[in-house]
């Protein structure tokens, strides 16, 4: 009998280690993300980036999906952030290969919404704690990384887009996505899961950019010389679409919807705009959008926030130090 | 007047249901800074929204206490120890106050407004200040230890009063 009990307390732990990969918390998440030299008062990932602000244009197709006051007709400004991915705020913009814009939605003093979004349109891997683990064979080199990605099948439509995605010369020839689902909430209680990307209307090859922060300029300029725009581009699951699997592409039959116009008409470096102080955590949501169960998006919040935790603390004293030097 | 025997039932049924409340937020708040499992969002909501109720709670139980004659200490304790025990139960009821307004402060700052349980939600600024947030955040952490560690000093002496000292101090919240 005693031999029983013990199989039985035993059992938890085989089941848990026959579970791969190990568990990670978001401290040890952010400890990976920025490196064994943190560069203090910056974000711990997509360190790199500038401020920009403007506003979506809604056209109201999307009012009828979700009751969030922003798909009625209309203006509402934001502030965003275009950046690259990385540790380093000083990195160089052309080695990145992931580059990113994040919004700010401030639509009143109880609804909140921000967005961060990827060129890639799926993940490689669908939980946090084999992400973790891809970070770690990115940063052990291109074998550990190629080894990474033959135990992980899942990762095949990330390198199916990764094969025959170009960089482009221009953060405003960029196609961002949402890559995580989220649900749509209407006036009668209907949910609907979506996708996004805010798609580009201009073309821009790569190919005479120089310099160390080549698309940061060409963005300042772009963006001074006339208004930068994307089609806001919403696609609706299917019942055969799993909304919880973001290494899952759905087919390009699924219907789309564009909500309108993301108007880019003004940057600022970001130490000198707005948008350096948010946390642009993709589960701050407005009523009529809620999170789905898919495990990356779920890790979102947690790992932001360590990171947001850190870098706001270091800022803090960091102006102390100053006032007191005074 | 003379002092009653025991704390008055709406007294003790504040303290108990407190005392859940309050240990149920501060290992929910533990667990949910480091996961990263797909039920964060829903203890983190939780988290939120019970705040909402602490803050309620506290101040109903203050007014309750304010009004209700409460049992005396027992006559050998010295002046001091008498002290010590009045002034570690106002520093719990400003802990408990303390504990949900800076919580509430550090979403305030970071421009994130609560939730609560899907009935409203509690306004926050429209711009963030990360100044005030870090401060708020790292308050509500030093906070919490500081709560936890007069919890395990409250729980202590009345573990002593009972089974050392053998007095009514634990019977009369019983």
């Amino acid at each position: 009998m005693k031999h029983l009990y013990l199989a039985l307390l035993l059992l938890p732990a085989i089941g848990l280690s026959a579970q791969p990969p190990a568990r990670v918390s978001a401290q040890q998440f952010v400890d990976l993300q920025q490196g064994n030299t943190a560069f203090a008062g910056f974000r711990r990932a997509h360190a790199k980036g500038l401020c920009v602000s403007g506003e979506f244009r809604s056209n109201g197709n999307l009012q009828s999906y979700s009751k969030a006051s922003l798909f009625q007709p209309g203006v509402t400004p934001f502030v965003g952030r275009l950046s690259i991915a990385g540790n380093n705020p000083t990195a160089p913009d052309l080695k990145a290969p992931v580059r990113s814009l994040a919004l700010s939605f401030s639509l009143s003093r109880t609804e909140q919404w921000r967005l961060a979004m990827n060129t890639p349109p799926v993940m490689a891997v669908a939980d946090p704690h084999s992400f973790y683990q891809q970070i770690q064979a990115i940063q052990a080199g291109p074998d550990a990384i190629k080894q990474f990605f033959a135990a992980h099948p899942e990762s095949n439509g990330f390198l199916t887009w990764a094969a025959q995605y170009q960089p482009t010369g221009s953060f405003a020839a960029e196609t961002y996505h949402s890559i995580n689902a989220f649900y749509l909430l209407n006036a009668n209680g209907e949910q609907q899961a979506v996708r996004w990307a805010m798609q580009p209307t201009v073309s821009v090859a790569s190919g005479n950019l120089l310099g160390n922060d080549a698309l940061q300029q060409e963005i300042a300029a772009r963006i001074a010389a006339d208004q930068v725009v994307f089609d806001w581009v919403f696609t609706l699951a299917d019942a055969a679409d799993d909304e919880t699997n973001s290494t899952k592409a759905w087919p390009a039959s699924r219907q789309q919807i564009t909500a309108g116009q993301i108007v880019l008409t003004g940057s600022t470096a970001q130490l000198d705009g707005d948008c350096h102080a948010i946390n642009f955590d993709p589960l701050v949501l407005p009523t009529g959008i809620t999170a789905t169960a898919d495990p990356i998006l779920r890790a979102r919040s947690a790992a932001y926030a360590e990171s947001y935790r850190r870098r706001a603390k270091e800022q803090l004293q960091g102006a102390l130090q100053e006032s007191s030097n005074e | 007047m003379s002092k009653p025997a025991q704390f008055s039932l709406s007294m003790r049924i504040l303290h108990w249901g407190m005392a859940a409340l309050v240990l149920s937020m501060l290992a929910a708040g533990l667990l949910m800074i480091r996961s990263l499992e797909p039920w964060q969002l829903t203890i983190i909501t939780l988290h939120k929204a019970f705040g909402v109720i602490a803050v309620v709670l506290v101040t109903v139980r203050l007014l309750n206490r304010l009004r209700h004659q409460l049992p005396a200490l027992p006559d050998d304790l010295s002046a001091l120890q008498k002290k010590a025990a009045t002034a570690s139960h106002w520093l719990l009821y400003s802990l408990l106050f303390a504990m949900p307004v800076s919580g509430y402060l550090m979403q305030y700052f970071a421009a994130r407004p609560i939730e609560v349980f899907g009935w409203f939600r509690l306004p926050a600024a429209l711009q963030v200040d990360i100044y005030y947030y870090a401060l708020f955040r790292e308050l509500h952490g030093w906070l919490a230890i500081a709560l936890a560690g007069m919890i395990a000093l409250h729980v202590g002496a009345a573990l002593h009063h009972h089974f050392i000292r053998k007095d009514n101090v634990l019977k009369s919240m019983l």
